[in-house]
């Protein structure tokens, strides 16, 4: 079964006459350890879809099943089910300034009560080091680049080797280098962990670490998605 | 998530974010130091008003004691007739009575010739009304013509009289009547009388000479030992009539406290200045707590996307208004002790700092700082993961 399962969602801004249809009877899947890049004009929903299957935003109509789960007029509880086997990365990278790379990365640990506080540091500063800041484990954000910065995000957005990552234009506060980079780590953990990723991006640079590119125009998925050479 | 790690992190983190800026964790503490030593101060003043009020009474030594029922303090007593008090002999438990005439007059001090205002108490010094050793050690040298003993605990525009006498200088003038001070004792300023002096009751006389001798101030009973307090107070209130109010010690003590806290508004206007000093610390907090949340918005929402609750977000907040109370609270409490003692010098009047207030001062603190916590965690509210993107 898919991972993720989307028939005829559609989703709306406001109410009455400020009522905006951002989204009508989107139909896609995503298979098991797939890299799955969602692409698209801006305005088209890439984001608002997003944010539905990540369990971020409620959808009232059609069924998006996302790790065995519906979604569609589900109950907050089991959508922050959903969330904490979700990996969040963000176009910002969100860490918290007075936290070390290590410790930000912890942040994501700290809901599984199972790991003592040396296994989180010890997960964390590994999952650091396959992103190569073993040398800066103990840095604040301050003193890491923006590339490096992304990279910690990405860290914690798999430290807890979540099954599903969801990425929302990783590499727009990024120069191509370390856009580069930074996807072509997501793609190696990703592939290692077997974690599936859909990433939305307008950024052609990096469609290349996608196994398929699916595109959303006016709130619809367009029939000539095909999956990438 | 079980509860224990859930408030451990939440503190951990919320200390993090405290001390990181470092600006802004003084500008918050001093806020909240602020508040502190302000509620200290005036709980302080209030207090020392409440304990000054009452260092004559406290000190009065009697079974019962009488009063004209206008007489709205002891600093400044409604007069009565001598013999409506020893009407008090009829009843077969009382063993003795002793009036005590109580007036302000004018103390010359010896060294700047400068007349100022004190409390003259004048009694039979058989009786030990005042229950005080020096006092009770002079009592025969006070019997003495033109002769008092003065309160060493007077405010120093008296001059250092004690110094004074040891050196042989000894006479000064009450009320334009020249008196040899004879010795100290030791009593307290109230916020009506700067200093004290007592003496005899043919004295007190002599320095107010147009005082009659009939019309006294004050009466104390004394009981034989083993007598129905309680029946013969009652006994006596109708013996005396109307006129009279008979209090026993406890009851004289809440009297002349009571004046202060009712009679004068003394205890609103200390009031309002605590509840001013909370409001200031706790709009400052606020403030500090709010621009907090707001700079890490988008820090808390990604909280909420990896699954964190908001609860875990509201305990953040709750942490660090707590740590800004216990701080700015430490360091309030040790500034104002301080502050006490600069106080006790300067004003002489005695400001305690029992727990208990240093209790009540903690409780009001973190009531400030957590309900400035409450409203800033209305902000988290803006914490929304799905406007993340
Ligand atoms: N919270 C919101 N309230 C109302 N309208 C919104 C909201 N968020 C997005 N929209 C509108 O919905 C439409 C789709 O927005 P969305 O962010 O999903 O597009 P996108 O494909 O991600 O665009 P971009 O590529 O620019 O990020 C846009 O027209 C946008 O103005
Ligand atoms: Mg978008």
């Amino acid at each position: 079964m898919a991972l993720v399962d989307v028939k005829g969602v559609s989703f709306a801004y406001g109410a009455g006459e400020f009522r905006r249809q951002v989204l009508n009877n989107v139909d896609f899947s995503v298979d098991r350890g797939e890299i799955v890049i969602l692409t698209g004009p801006s305005g088209s929903g890439k984001t608002t879809l997003l944010t539905i299957l990540g369990g971020l935003r409620l959808a009232v109509t059609g069924s998006a099943v996302v790790l065995g789960r519906e979604l569609v007029n589900s109950d907050e509880n089991v959508r922050m089910g959903v969330r904490r086997q979700i990996g969040y990365i963000f176009q910002q990278h969100n860490l918290f300034w007075p936290l070390t790379a290590v410790e930000n990365v912890c942040m994501a640990l700290e809901l599984d009560d199972r790991l003592s506080e040396a296994e989180r540091r010890q997960r964390a500063g590994e999952m650091l080091t396959e992103v190569g800041l073993a040398d800066h484990l103990d840095r604040r954000p301050k003193q890491l680049s923006g590339g490096q910065r992304q990279r910690v995000a990405i860290a914690r957005a798999l430290v807890s080797r979540p099954k599903l990552v969801l990425a929302d234009e990783p590499t727009a506060s990024l120069d191509k280098a370390s856009g580069h980079e930074a996807v072509n780590i997501l793609k190696r953990l990703a592939k290692d962990y077997g974690a599936t990723i859909l990433l939305v991006t307008h950024d052609y640079r990096i469609l290349d670490i996608a196994d398929r590119i699916i595109t959303l125009e006016d709130g619809a998925i367009t029939p000539q998605s095909v999956p990438s050479s | 998530m079980t509860p224990f790690p859930t408030f451990f992190f939440a503190a951990r983190l919320a200390w993090r974010q405290l001390t990181y800026d470092k600006p802004k964790l003084i500008a918050a503490t001093l806020g909240v130091l602020f508040a502190s030593v302000l509620v200290f101060m005036q709980l302080g003043f209030l207090d020392s008003l409440y304990a000054s009020a009452v260092s004559a009474p406290i000190k009065m030594r009697a079974d019962l004691f009488v009063l004209h029922k206008q007489t709205e303090a002891l600093w400044r007593p409604v007069q009565f007739e001598r013999s409506a008090l020893m009407r008090a002999l009829g009843h077969p438990d009382v063993r003795a009575v002793y009036p005590m005439y109580v007036s302000l007059g004018q103390f010359k001090n010896m060294d700047t010739h400068i007349q100022r205002t004190l409390m003259v108490y004048g009694y039979d010094l058989n009786g030990d009304l005042i229950d005080d050793v020096d006092i009770c050690a002079r009592a025969d040298d006070l019997k003495r013509q033109d002769v008092a003993l003065f309160d060493i605990a007077s405010r120093p525009e008296f001059g250092p009289v004690s110094e004074q006498i040891s050196k042989g200088r000894d006479v000064t003038e009450v009320n334009g009547r020249r008196i040899k001070i004879v010795g100290t004792f030791r009593m307290g300023t109230t916020f009506a009388a700067d200093g004290n002096v007592v003496t005899s009751d043919l004295n007190f006389h002599r320095i107010f000479p147009q005082r009659a001798f009939d019309k006294i101030d004050l009466g104390f009973v004394l009981l034989n030992p083993g007598s129905d307090v309680r029946k013969a107070q009652a006994d006596l209130l109708a013996l005396m009539g109307q006129e009279m109010r008979v209090f026993d010690y406890n009851e004289l003590v809440e009297f002349e406290k009571g004046y202060w806290e009712n009679s004068a508004p003394m205890g609103f206007i200390f009031g309002f200045g605590v509840v001013m000093g909370l409001v200031v610390g706790m709009v400052i907090v606020y403030q500090i707590l709010f621009t907090d949340v707001s700079n890490n918005l988008s820090q808390y929402a990604t909280l909420k996307a990896m699954g964190y609750s908001q609860f875990y977000l509201q305990l953040v907040v709750l942490s660090s208004a707590i740590y800004l109370a216990l701080l700015g609270f430490a360091l309030g409490l040790g500034l104002s002790v301080a502050l006490y003692r600069l106080a006790e010098q300067e004003i002489f009047i005695p400001f305690p700092m029992p727990l208990g207030k240093i209790a009540t001062v903690f409780a009001f603190i973190l009531t400030m700082c957590s309900l400035a916590g409450a409203l800033a965690i209305r902000r988290l509210k803006a914490a929304n993961p799905a406007d993340m993107f």
